[in-house]
């Protein structure tokens, strides 16, 4: 038994007032041909499964389309479809119907509005119909996500994992400012380059080299310094073999390995740093590389001043590295002079005692 | 029957394959308490009586307390296990094994076997006298002689058993070298993501901290990483050119040059010189050491992490750390062997090396001749960029890096495109042309080039083994698009269809023993 919610996937398709413009000039929604692909896929898998859709454009039209037969769950009021309908028929699905994988198709905003609405513990997956898309949630292509689908569908065992959920703010995107936010973690399959952005070649292998990296920056921690941990879950093992809680997506900070400060702004990390000797320990968050100004705007310029560029420590594991395809590390700190300060190659701690000199740009 | 259909026409255009399937289980699970393979006679009272206990001349901490737990079978059961397992392989006497990029899967001739086999060889002794091993000792002196012409060094060693076992002697030679200038405190080794992963392996081994360089936009590994990674830390940089994208990097003497102002030692990890044989060496490029692998570049078989070999190449300055017994003539032109080198690394490995596989090595290089060596490099780099050609004409494979330009000996390509388009992955991919006669093997983690697919053809296979190989993977690229499911649930006609990889990657389920696979099963010791 699968679940499918959707909606239409345009650019800027918070609010009804966007959507409606986008329409008007003449953008073509893709949430929908998308989803098709993935059940034409989904039904070449010639598994057993029970297809559970939201309705109309939601999800009804594609089962149709792709001829597959689907129980339709939940109503819509109006003639258009909104986050709220996301959020209602996503918790229905979930919550009433037990779906073992639930589908959404669109990009950022959609991942959002599932994870509000289903949590961090459901089997979700994400097919790729937004404009932008920076969370980790979401299959490659819609031909993967009917793949992984079928997977579930056939019983095969199928792993999940917590990927990251990027929100941005897209009045600022449209005005060109992209500033996405951490939002929190969703439960996707965790079949190895299925999901975007390329993961370990195993859930094991995965672990194994986050807690390498943990054990080489926690043994290389001095007495008396700060250590201001970023977001993600590869700083969040270095709490853990300390022994500390850590904000998954906000930014704590440890001295002596205690706790020092959690969930940090930035006037108390400015605060923290300003006391004594610190350090700041971040991981690259999204599929593009920034190691500052995507996820963690709480270590904004002038924390990262007066901690320098010498005690900032990147840590990111081969695969994370090995994602981005060859770009650059980036930095955006909303302070040029700082970018500049930041930019240049960097040791990246990749392992126990294991280092990749890359190069950050602005 | 009409004319020209199978089978008794001629073969269809592509090769049908179907594995041998045994359901054979591990050779523990076969034992039978009390089989034997051979009873050997009893020991007749007169011998007996004059020998005594034999295991009484033993020290007590020798003996076992319990006999070893072996399986035991009679000798029927053995030789039928492994002949078993052997119909359920695939390997470069049955198929086109050009799937193995990096790993040299060239004809490894059977007349070399027939040497390495004869009494004359097979039956020496490394306790023998040298006054007895004359001969051998001068294979082991010439292969070393060819080796120098070839690498341009000043020694070699044909000690290590395999090439990470060379890079490890390699590493352990450099840190003697610092360590005799009182330069010990060099902690780092600087590697690049696409030289071979032994490197950076046995460099952490040896206790070193790693520090990997990625490709710039060109593919190339990035000559500014390299800048920011030397420091007085630097005790080495270990390299492989070209790198496994098949790229040469024209910048080496610039990569040798940082290096060594930094105060560091440059390795070249030549285990495949396959490309570049008789047209370049590590000494012009300013190389301090370098390795080959005897069972890639010089035809030795794999065997599988068995008995594979390996020769490390010096400069005279690094020459006093060489592993002992160096092998020396003597002004007579007599053989020795020489273990007083003090500033030795030691040994690396017990007695002299793989002498079969230095035999077989020795006996390929001479049927071969200088200019022999440089064909073979030609016919490599032809039929590498032949493939390229074939390969590149099927929709939704790439190579990514140097675009348009051509590659030395092997090709990482990228079936990111179709992968994106169906869903199927180049692992299912290589698994599907398996029901061909045939596979392929992607590539190391991480997976820098996105769905790859490492293909090296060596100079051994024919033209019409190359269209084969390239017809095999167009046809199953198109299954792909019109068979999807087929695709991603092949081999279908294999002795296993799909293994799950995932307790390699796992210290907690690996297992390469029988007692670790029970112990970790749970089974009891």
């Amino acid at each position: 038994m699968a679940g499918i919610g959707g909606r239409v996937g345009l650019k800027g398709s918070d609010g009804e007032e966007v959507v409606r413009r986008a329409l008007e000039l003449g953008a073509v929604p893709e949430a929908g041909d998308r989803t098709v692909r993935v059940l034409q896929r989904l039904r070449s898998a010639q598994a057993g499964f029970e297809l559970l859709v939201a309705p109309g454009p939601m999800g009804e039209e594609a089962a149709r389309a792709a001829g597959l037969e689907a129980r339709v769950v939940g109503e819509v009021a109006g003639p258009g479809t909104t986050a709220e309908d996301t959020r209602r028929i996503a918790t229905a699905m979930v919550e009433r119907e037990r779906v073992d994988l639930l589908l959404f198709a669109g990009g950022d905003g959609t991942a959002a509005d599932v994870l509000a609405a289903v949590g961090s513990s459901a089997p979700v997956l994400g097919i790729p119909a937004g404009v932008k898309i920076h969370s980790a949630a979401f299959a490659v292509s819609p031909e993967a996500a009917g793949v992984l689908a079928g997977e579930v569908a056939r019983g095969s065992r199928v792993r999940f994992a917590e990927a990251e959920v990027l929100d941005l703010d897209e009045d600022a995107y449209r005005r060109g400012e992209i500033a996405p936010r951490l939002v929190g973690y969703l439960r996707v399959p965790e079949e190895p380059r299925l999901v975007q952005p390329r993961k370990a070649p195993s859930p094991a292998a995965e672990a194994i080299a986050t807690e390498a990296i943990a054990a080489d920056v926690v043994e290389g921690m001095e007495p008396g310094r700060a250590y201001v941990l970023g977001p993600g879950t590869t700083v969040r093992a270095i709490a853990g073999r300390l022994g500390v809680p850590k904000t998954l997506v906000g930014v704590d900070v440890v001295r002596d390995g205690r706790l020092v400060v959690a969930d940090a702004s930035e006037d108390a990390l400015l605060e923290v740093v300003s006391a004594g000797s610190a350090a700041v320990v971040v991981t690259p968050i999204g599929g593009q590389g920034f190691v500052f100004g995507r996820g963690n705007q709480q270590i904004g310029p002038r924390v990262l001043q007066v901690v320098g560029r010498e005690h900032v420590i990147v840590i990111a594991t081969p695969w994370k590295l090995a994602s981005l395809g060859g770009l650059p590390l980036r930095v955006d700190t909303g302070d040029p002079e700082v970018d500049a300060e930041l930019s240049g190659h960097v040791l990246v701690v990749t392992g126990y005692r294991d280092r990749a000199a890359y190069r950050i740009e602005v | 029957m009409t004319e020209g259909t199978w089978p008794i026409g001629p073969k269809p255009p592509l090769r049908r394959f179907h594995q041998a399937r045994w359901d054979e289980p591990v050779i523990f699970e076969l034992s039978q308490p009390g089989a034997r393979g051979v009873l050997p006679p009893a020991v007749e009272p007169e011998i007996r009586e004059a020998v005594g206990d034999p295991v009484a001349a033993l020290p007590r901490s020798v003996r076992r307390e319990r006999p070893p737990a072996l399986p035991e079978l009679a000798q029927l059961h053995v030789v039928r296990h492994y002949a078993r397992l052997s119909q359920e392989n695939l390997g470069v006497d049955l198929n086109v094994d050009v799937g193995q990029g990096t790993c040299t899967m060239k004809y490894s001739p059977k007349v070399n076997d027939q040497l390495a086999s004869d009494p004359k060889v097979a039956d020496l002794h490394p306790l023998q006298d040298p006054s007895t091993t004359q001969g051998v000792l001068e294979v082991m002196w010439r292969l070393e002689q060819m080796l120098k012409a070839i690498s341009g060094l000043d020694r070699v060693t044909l000690q290590p058993g395999a090439g990470s076992a060379a890079i490890y002697t390699n590493v352990s030679m450099i840190r003697a070298y610092h360590a005799s200038r009182s330069e010990g405190a060099r902690d780092q080794v600087i590697t690049t993501i696409f030289s071979h992963p032994s490197n950076a392996a046995c460099a952490k081994t040896a206790g070193y901290e790693v520090i990997t360089l990625y490709p710039d936009a060109d593919g190339y590994p990035d000559l500014g990483a390299l800048r920011a990674a030397v420091s007085e830390r630097t005790a080495a940089l270990l390299i492989t050119n070209p790198e496994d994208t098949g790229i040469f990097n024209p910048r080496i003497d610039d990569f040798v040059r940082v290096v060594h102002e930094a105060g560091g030692l440059c390795a070249y990890d030549q285990a495949n010189a396959n490309g570049i044989l008789g047209i370049t060496r590590a000494k012009e490029a300013g190389f301090d050491l370098c390795h080959f692998n005897l069972h890639k570049t010089f035809s030795t078989p794999h065997a599988c992490g068995g008995p594979a070999a390996g020769a490390c190449a010096v400069t005279e300055e690094l020459a006093p750390f060489l592993p002992v017994p160096t092998v020396e003539r003597d002004d007579d032109g007599r053989f020795f062997l020489d273990h007083e080198r003090p500033m030795s690394i030691g040994k690396v490995r017990p007695w002299y090396g793989v002498v079969p596989n230095i035999v077989r090595a020795y006996a390929w290089i001479t049927s071969l001749g200088a200019e022999g060596l440089r064909e073979v490099a030609e016919t490599a780099v032809l039929n590498n960029n032949y493939l390229m050609h074939k390969v590149l004409e099927i929709a939704g494979v790439s190579a990514p890096y140097a675009e348009g330009r051509r590659r030395i000996e092997q090709v990482r390509y990228s079936w990111e495109e179709l992968s994106r388009e169906t869903g199927v992955r180049s692992e299912d991919l290589g698994l599907r042309a398996a029901d061909f006669g045939t596979h392929y093997w992607t590539s190391h983690h991480p997976w820098v080039v996105p769905e790859p697919m490492t293909l090296e053809p060596t100079e051994s296979y024919s033209k019409a083994d190359l269209d084969e190989y390239a017809a095999i993977l167009a046809h199953v690229a198109e299954e792909a698009r019109t068979d999807p499911e087929l695709v991603r649930t092949a081999p279908h006609a294999s002795t296993v269809h799909r293994a799950d990889h995932e307790p390699l990657d796992d210290p907690e389920r690996w297992a390469v023993t029988w007692r670790a696979y029970r112990r970790k099963a749970g089974l009891g010791g």
